[in-house]
């Protein structure tokens, strides 16, 4: 007998898209009728097989983590992170394959779950503590720790809706702080709250990675996983690409990133609204140069990319933005042409934009791209993840310690001190 | 230390085992419902009693007051009260349960636990209600002198409870079908206020059974016996039966639709927890 806490054999998770129906989550009863109705008449392979196509978020996946130690797991966006911790806390069934799990696992998917506005801090603590599946007495004896951890006291006995928004984020973490499972599962839920913080929150996810309790920890921020994890795991469009130490398998990592195509053909990717169609973007390319591989640039250094388009038909007042998202989704920056100079009009043909954007400093991690083109504020296309950004380490990053920062950006800052 | 195996196909080994360990949720999500229920409400919990009672006195205007209808020898509040509470516990647990998944649909997208606690603590805050506006039909007793007397065999309401549990499981049944049926349908979601408007007229609420009888063997002829079991399917109609035998001293027990009420309910909550043990594992995905 090994002394694993998660063994993993052959795991996969299969969704089925739907092409009919894309965008809606749930099925109307009256179109399940009517297909019925339809298939009562048509043979087995009737139109209604040829809608769903079998989607793999995860396939065939086997790995073991031992007792105790801190594992890391990346991947670009869409690799199957979040289905792999989804599956191992058991949120949904896994559809090949088999786990088993070695003590309680409590996972971090997010913080706050299940909190109620109109309860008092008091009474979340307790409803929230029962949800991540610890037991009354447990939550009792950690009462006062969990109250002193979120500075919440005065706060206590008022409606969580009336806290500010630091303050509830501040509460839902510890609370889920202060869970003491075997195993703790985490997906970048750290980003939260001001900065001291921030800097508890990491040192308590130390305190439990030493404590000899196991981590699974899903990060973009490699940095971090380099400082807390000492294994790693590498998936790649749903497979298990690599395994083994963390400092190998993030060379590995940022090897594969940098073979990625510097051109990227924008025609196939999904809008996620239909423009006039009066223009349509083709091509995004990543100057060489500027970046250290495709698509990867080094803390500090100027982005530089191309963005090809054609115009059918002449755009009155033509706008051409873009914006960078962090990991989570969140707008970090949207700029567009007429903030710099605007653009009167546009005749048909095809265009080259070239876009240098300097002095912004996006911490090292993944990104994404968005892109847009408009004409008298109507939206004439757009992709909304067109290219991914990976920000790398560079001397300055490494100089500054951005691993222990949480924030998106950091700027070039001039302090001045001086005593009164 | 718990171990745990989860294999693609065979996770409801321990399903039962899963939902006695998270019995302190259920206990902690049924506390949250009861408490958050009458939050920043003026009249607070005066609503659990409010609303039957007004009911209550419409039906009695409508149907005993305008439409003559007999009382079977109860007074007409009483008739119509003793009748009404086990009919909103039942259509409130309804309509509360099925949209219970999806109002936590964040909880079950993030966090693992026997999704059948929602939709039963959902069912309990509707029962507490219920035990709530139980409480006034004593002051109707008192008011009307309906209290026991030596013609009214005080065993007949010592009998309540099981009654009680019979509407409470009828309830749980039909919640459960329709809390995981809203989950992939979101057609439930007009079926059901419907369903609750429409049941009332279908159950004993503003009539008595015996009369829904008589009128059914005067119109229908030889189909009687046939229209009066479809009848008899609503598993309230048994409830409800029992409910005015309780009370009434000169209502007659009706042992036939009590044995069908139980029957169908019987159905009603194995098929449920069938049904909802078969797709839950599918509600993250789908909600």
């Amino acid at each position: 007998m090994s002394d694993y806490a998660i063994q993993v054999e052959g795991l996969g998770k299969k969704y089925q898209l739907r092409h009919q129906t894309q965008g809606r989550r749930y099925v109307a009863l009256r179109d399940v009728l009517t297909e019925k109705a339809k298939a009562l008449f048509q043979r087995r392979h009737g139109a209604a097989d040829r809608r769903l196509e079998d989607f793999w978020a995860l396939q065939d996946v086997s790995f073991e983590i031992k007792a105790g130690e801190a594992v890391g797991i990346i991947g670009r966006n869409g690799a199957g992170k979040s289905t792999l911790l989804k599956l191992l806390s058991r949120i949904t069934e896994p559809s090949t394959g088999r786990m088993h799990l070695r003590g309680r696992l409590a996972s971090l998917l997010e913080v706050g779950t299940g909190f109620h506005p109109e309860l008092t801090g008091r009474e979340n603590i307790f409803l929230n503590g029962a949800i991540l599946g610890m037991h009354r007495s447990e939550i009792k004896a950690k009462f006062d720790e969990i109250v002193a951890f979120a500075e919440v006291e005065r706060f206590l006995d008022t409606p969580v809706k009336r806290y500010s928004s630091g303050m509830y984020m501040r509460l839902a973490f510890a609370v889920a702080a202060h869970l003491e499972p075997e195993i703790l599962v985490i997906d970048e839920v750290l980003a939260v709250g001001d900065a001291a913080f921030q800097k508890k929150c990491l040192g308590k996810m130390e305190d439990v990675s030493k404590g000899g309790r196991t981590v699974l920890f899903v990060s973009h921020n490699l940095e971090a996983v380099l400082r807390l994890c000492s294994r790693c795991i590498y998936l790649v469009k749903g497979k298990l690409e690599l395994q083994g130490e963390t400092r190998e398998v993030i060379k590995a990592y940022t090897e594969h990133v940098k073979q990625l195509s510097a051109e990227i053909d924008l025609t196939p990717l999904p809008r996620r609204f239909e423009g006039t169609g009066a223009a349509r973007l083709l091509r995004l390319c990543c100057t060489p140069g500027a970046a250290t591989a495709a698509w990867c640039y080094e803390y500090g250094r100027p982005l530089e990319f191309s963005l090809e388009f054609s115009v059918a038909e002449p755009l009155e007042k033509p706008e051409l933005g873009f914006a960078i998202f962090s990991a989570m989704g969140t707008e970090l920056v949207g700029v567009t042409t007429t903030q710099e100079a605007p653009l009167a009009r546009m005749e048909p043909g095809r265009y080259l934009l070239k876009v240098a954007v300097a002095g912004l400093c996006l911490n090292p991690g993944t990104y994404s791209l968005g892109l847009g083109i408009s004409a008298h504020e109507r939206v004439v296309d757009h992709v909304a993840e067109a290219a991914q950004l990976e920000i790398v380490p560079s001397e300055a990053s490494v100089r500054k310690e951005l691993h222990r920062v949480w924030a998106a950006l950091t700027p070039q800052t001039d302090f001045q001190l001086r005593q009164l | 230390m718990q171990e745990l195996t989860i294999e693609a196909g065979k996770t409801e080994r321990h399903y039962w085992a899963d939902l006695w360990r998270y019995r302190e949720l259920f206990f902690f999500l049924s506390w949250r419902d009861v408490l958050v229920r009458y939050k920043q409400t003026v009249i607070g919990i005066l609503w659990a009693v409010l609303k039957p009672v007004l009911t209550s006195v419409a039906f009695v205007v409508v149907f005993t007051k305008l439409a003559n209808m007999s009382t079977e020898g109860m007074p007409p509040l009483v008739f119509i009260y003793v009748a009404m509470l086990p009919w909103q516990f039942f259509s409130s647990s309804l309509s509360e349960a099925s949209n219970s998944l999806i109002t936590n649909s964040n909880m079950i997208s993030k966090i693992y636990f026997p999704r059948l606690v929602i939709p039963a603590s959902a069912v309990i805050v509707c029962f507490m209600d219920f035990l709530i506006s139980a409480a006034i039909l004593c002051v109707f007793l008192v008011w009307y002198h309906a209290w026991p007397t030596w013609h009214w065999p005080i065993w007949r309401v010592a009998l309540l409870p099981a009654f009680t549990l019979l509407a409470f499981l009828a309830s749980f049944g039909i919640s459960l079908w329709l809390a995981a049926l809203n989950v992939k349908f979101r057609d439930f979601r007009y079926i059901i206020p419907f369903i609750v408007q429409f049941g009332i007229y279908g159950s004993p609420v503003g009539f008595g059974s015996d009369q829904v009888a008589t009128k059914v063997y005067e119109k229908c002829g030889e189909w009687a016996p046939g229209v009066l079991f479809a009848y008899n399917l609503n598993p309230m109609v048994g409830v409800i039966n029992c409910y005015r035998w309780a009370f009434g001293s000169a209502v007659a027990f009706d042992s036939r639709s009590l044995l069908i009420s139980l029957a169908v309910t019987l159905l009603l909550v194995l098929s449920g927890i069938r049904y909802f043990r078969a797709t839950e594992k599918a509600f993250a995905d789908i909600i």
